[in-house]
């Protein structure tokens, strides 16, 4: 394993990338981006083995791609909450559920919502609200969650937050189960609305067979997500949750508004966690309450953790790994929470940073060594 | 919202309360203390009290006691699973400490490290049971709730007149063994040498270091005598539930935390009132509306508790407090 990473690192792919003309760069992006497109029709042997229906019990793996993706825009998300503005945040399931529930509650003319809308407005049976209106709805619901949760929380300290935003994430998922009038229950909402798109072949052009397209609308969203947060980390408003990810009372001194800058990061991972949930639970075109679980808060998490948090590429890693080899390897399922926990526990012991670390937070990790070694000395 | 149901068996719904909230105080005390003296929540504690509850199982089954053995048999058993829990509980999280937290205390990691170790560890421990032992011994390990013998069986003891109130052996044992051993750690930590470091490096590790104290071994301790609390909760509850499951631990680690917290995190005698005020308000909330909102009531106490009085309701630190 070490092996491996040094002659990683001997390469420096990093620092060659940084040095290459701004043109090759541009071009290599193009090149990834268009292989992304590609890779549901993947079958140029040898790569074709890392699809993932090569045995019949295989899932599809399109489907995959498109699950992948989904949960690379979580990941994303929250790295903005964990990576950027250093908040641990386990109620990020929270947020995906929400999400899902806004476009399922107000999309799906069978839901309890719209056929009461249906009744006081005189609307005929099939009215709901078209999915192109579901989107800002779902992500404005998140993102004041987002807030009605921060505000209050926000002003606690870092290990508070982590435990009341699980509790907040069990409560979306109860009261999701328990208000029967509302989301049906247990039972779940069926009929939650797909993007709108001209009928290939008698069907519609988002349908449950044709998964590829799903994959290139995810992934399209997703393009758009890592782009805006690029540009996010390196605005003014990242270089806020630097600061106060570095040393919170140093920033507040310097003049960051702390708690203004941790909610805005709030805020925003809530609202792209929403717009993950509205892609899966329009995908699967049924939401019920039980997809949502605290354990995929954990397993969000790990994907930010493992991967790298603070680092976009990183979280995009850390979601593929973690979504791609349970696919893969099936037969392995059952295992798969408990290599999910090794890994966690040998991460953090050995390699805090994760797999792909940002630079920067890397270096804070190697001062806190440091300084705990010299502190350790001292006595 | 059914008040009715309430008021005409207040004094049932408070027995019932203080039966589960002693259990959640005694879980509580294992988060309070490392986090009095480690400023850490030990998110792998929920599941230090879920080994304790599997230990009673194994020793119910290996000695073969079931329900309606002889009175000397069910003393005895129950004796020998009690300390057998406190010892599998107390080794886990010191496993725990041990294995995950001590290699992140010599790096200085930052907080959010400890905690998502503490998650993985969490992991680790819910799976052995869910997988990994059912993976190599097969039932009763695995993803379904298991039964554990009611060895200890319930007697109505006496009737408090005037209310009507019915009281059993298995709610005495419970009260008062939890009550007797929170008694016990308090005087332990507060009279004895070894309590005094554990304050000492409470109040403030570096000074204690300075006076002879091993911080290192303070800390362990610490870890032994919440786990070994656990294991006292663990048995009290497999008393009172007669079940034991892979993620038990889960939900209620996350009300005894609540507990801790609303008592006063770091605060012993907090622990106790936020654990017992806690299981009163559980069962209130749950008889005027319904069992499903048992759960959303700890959350609700937890945010409200931090939003407007985050130290508890007796004020938190191990160290300055005489308790």
């Amino acid at each position: 394993m070490s092996q491996i990473l040094d002659t990683y690192r001997g390469l420096k792919l990093r620092d060659r990338l940084a040095e290459a003309p701004n043109w090759v760069r541009k071009i290599g992006m193009l090149l990834v981006i268009a292989f992304a497109f590609y890779l549901p029709f993947l079958n140029i042997l040898p790569f074709a083995y890392i699809r993932t229906d090569l045995s019949a019990r295989g899932s599809d793996w399109a489907s995959v791609l498109f699950l992948i993706v989904v949960y690379m825009i979580a990941a994303v998300g929250l790295n903005v909450v964990i990576g950027f503005a250093g908040l641990l945040d386990l109620g990020y399931v929270g947020f995906y559920a929400l999400g899902a529930y806004s476009v399922a509650l107000f999309g799906s003319p069978s839901s309890p919502v719209v056929e009461a809308l249906q009744s006081r407005l005189g609307l005929g049976e099939e009215w709901a609200v078209p999915f192109a209106m579901c989107i800002p709805i779902a992500i404005a619901m998140s993102l004041v969650a987002g807030v009605i949760l921060g505000a209050p929380t926000l002003r606690l300290r870092g290990d508070y937050l982590a435990i009341v935003t699980l509790g907040f994430g069990e409560i979306i998922r109860i009261t999701a189960r328990n208000l029967d009038n509302v989301t049906n229950g247990a039972t779940g909402i069926s009929g939650v609305p797909v993007p709108p798109g001209p009928e290939i072949g008698g069907r519609p052009f988002f349908n449950t067979i044709d998964a590829e397209r799903w994959y290139w609308f995810a992934l399209t969203i997703l393009i758009l997500i890592i782009f805006l947060a690029f540009r996010l980390e390196h605005s003014r408003v990242g270089r806020a949750w630097l600061a106060i990810r570095e040393d919170e009372d140093a920033a507040a001194i310097m003049g960051v508004a702390a708690f203004k800058f941790k909610l805005w990061a709030f805020a925003i991972g809530a609202s792209v966690g929403g717009l993950a949930g509205l892609l899966f639970g329009s995908k699967q075109q049924y939401v019920e309450p039980n997809a949502f679980m605290v354990q995929l808060s954990f397993l969000f998490v790990a994907m930010v953790v493992i991967g790298g948090s603070g680092n976009i590429y990183g979280a995009l890693l850390g979601a593929f790994l973690l979504t791609y080899l349970p696919e893969r390897f099936r037969e392995f399922q059952e295992w798969r929470p408990f290599a999910f926990g090794v890994a966690l526990v040998l991460v953090m012991i050995l390699r805090p940073q994760g797999l792909v670390p940002s630079r920067r937070r890397a270096r804070e990790f190697e001062d806190r060594k440091t300084e705990a070694q010299e502190a350790a000395v001292d006595v | 919202m059914d008040f009715d149901a309430l008021f005409s068996g207040l004094d049932r719904h408070t027995l019932d309360g203080i039966t589960r909230g002693s259990i959640y105080a005694l879980v509580a005390l294992g988060y309070t203390m490392v986090y009095g003296v480690m400023k850490l929540i030990n998110f792998a504690h929920s599941e230090v009290f879920m080994v304790g509850t599997w230990t009673v199982l194994g020793v119910y089954t290996v000695l073969g006691v079931s329900a309606g053995a002889g009175l000397a048999a069910v003393i005895g058993a129950t004796l020998l699973a009690l300390i057998a829990a406190m010892l599998a509980s107390a080794g886990t999280a010191l496993a725990v400490e041990r294995i995950a937290y001590r290699p992140l205390r010599k790096k200085g990691a930052p907080p959010l490290i400890f905690l998502i170790t503490g998650i993985g560890c969490s992991m680790v421990l819910v799976e052995t049971f869910g997988q990994v032992l059912r993976f190599f011994f097969g039932p009763p390990f695995g993803r379904v709730t298991v039964n554990i013998p009611s060895v200890l069986q319930t007697r109505d003891l006496f009737t408090i007149p005037g209310v009507d109130l019915t009281i059993t052996n298995t709610r005495v044992i419970i009260i008062v063994g939890a009550i007797v051993m929170m008694l016990a750690l308090d005087t332990f930590v507060n009279k004895s040498r070894l309590g005094r470091g554990v304050r000492a490096v409470a109040q403030d590790p570096d000074t204690a270091s300075l006076m002879g104290v091993n911080q290192n071994r303070v800390i362990m301790l610490v870890f032994v005598l919440g786990g070994a609390m656990a294991g006292v909760a663990a048995l009290l509850y497999t008393i009172q539930y007669d079940i034991t499951k892979f993620d038990i631990g889960f939900i209620i680690g996350l009300k005894a935390f609540t507990a801790a917290v609303l008592g006063g995190i770091g605060n012993l005698r907090g622990a106790l009132v936020g654990g017992l005020l806690l299981g009163i308000a559980e069962v209130y909330a749950s008889t005027i509306w319904s069992s499903e909102w048992a759960n959303v009531t700890a959350f609700v106490v937890l945010v409200v508790v931090l939003m407007f009085r985050p130290t508890g309701l007796l004020g938190e630190s191990l160290g300055k407090a005489r308790a």
